[in-house]
């Protein structure tokens, strides 16, 4: 299992991305966003989170431009397994290869802290070790993490079982932290190659740091 | 020539910054507002001196750069 992680000016979790994986027995590489490919026999694709491009304009909408943007989507085009997390997940809405946008959070706040998840699609490679409605404690940190879609869109997403975790209490009732539509949190790309999430499954990988949920996530790729 | 871009969010998006700054006017007693949107200018000197041609390439730059057309609107005014 090779896991590439892709690293823009200002990205600052690869390097939890890559201790996430490795725990988990993957190979991994970090990929400089300059490269115009990435490895061959990359077996998924992480774009970690961070402020790329210190969220000039908006968050992730310069580093789609990245030189290595064009082999993310070709790599993904053809199957290829994505996966990006909280400015990851921005970078690939601006890309186009997931459905909606993130704003701003509705409360204008910087939110950090544990939050918990509940799982709404478990058809998918990312997340089939978990059953759906399991719920998970996993930390958000994010300024711009307020999913929006069109009434069109969202129910495309419903439709297709797109939508992979909601933001929820303990007991998996709904309680959004930031203004999301439909208090999502995580969704994939109508092929189910294409995955993205706000919250940071990489930082849940010790239960002594508060939770080891991030485990049962991260797992379904290296099992797929 | 210069273009002024407009970049707002889209009527039906739910602009919270927007909200939070017609709060404060309130809370300032600036009663008279019914709506606050909140939105960003970006000023672009060019070099282009025919206006069909920048009209064009601005709106080419909107769409791929400076406005995220799933939430944001764009007007391009040129001066």
């Amino acid at each position: 299992m090779i896991v590439s992680i892709l690293q823009f000016p200002g990205t600052n979790c690869e390097y939890d991305t890559q201790h996430a994986f490795e725990k988990l027995g993957a190979k991994t590489e970090i990929i400089w966003h300059k490269n115009e490919t990435i490895p061959n026999d990359t077996d998924l694709l992480v774009v970690a989170g961070g402020f790329s491009y210190g969220d000039y304009l908006r968050s992730g909408a310069i580093a789609k431009f990245s030189p290595v943007m064009k082999a993310v989507k070709t790599f993904a085009d053809n199957g290829g397994k994505v996966l990006g997390i909280c400015n990851g997940f921005q970078v690939l809405t601006e890309a186009g290869l997931l459905p909606g946008a993130l704003k701003r959070n509705d409360g204008l706040h910087f939110i950090s802290k544990h939050h918990n998840l509940k799982v709404i699609n478990n058809d998918n490679i990312f997340l089939e070790e978990l059953n759906n409605g399991d719920v998970v404690n996993i930390p958000i940190a994010h300024h711009d993490g307020n999913y929006f879609i069109d009434p069109e869109g969202l129910k495309e997403l419903e439709e297709n079982n797109q939508i992979l975790l909601k933001y929820t209490d303990e007991n998996g009732e709904i309680k959004n932290p930031n203004g999301s539509v439909e208090s999502i949190a995580g969704v994939c790309n109508k092929a189910k190659n294409v995955f993205g999430l706000m919250p940071h499954p990489e930082r849940a990988m010790e239960s002594i740091l508060g939770s080891d949920d991030g485990i049962k996530m991260l797992q379904g790729f290296i099992k797929a | 020539m210069k273009a002024i871009v407009n970049v707002s969010l889209k009527a039906g998006v739910l602009d919270s910054q927007g909200k939070a700054v017609h709060h404060a006017l309130d809370s300032l007693h600036f009663s008279g507002v019914k709506d606050v949107r909140v939105g960003k200018q970006i000023v672009l000197q060019l070099s282009e001196t025919d206006k069909e041609k920048a009209m064009k390439d601005v709106t080419q730059m909107c769409e791929d750069l400076l406005a995220n057309t799933v939430i944001e609107d764009y007007e391009i005014e040129l001066v």
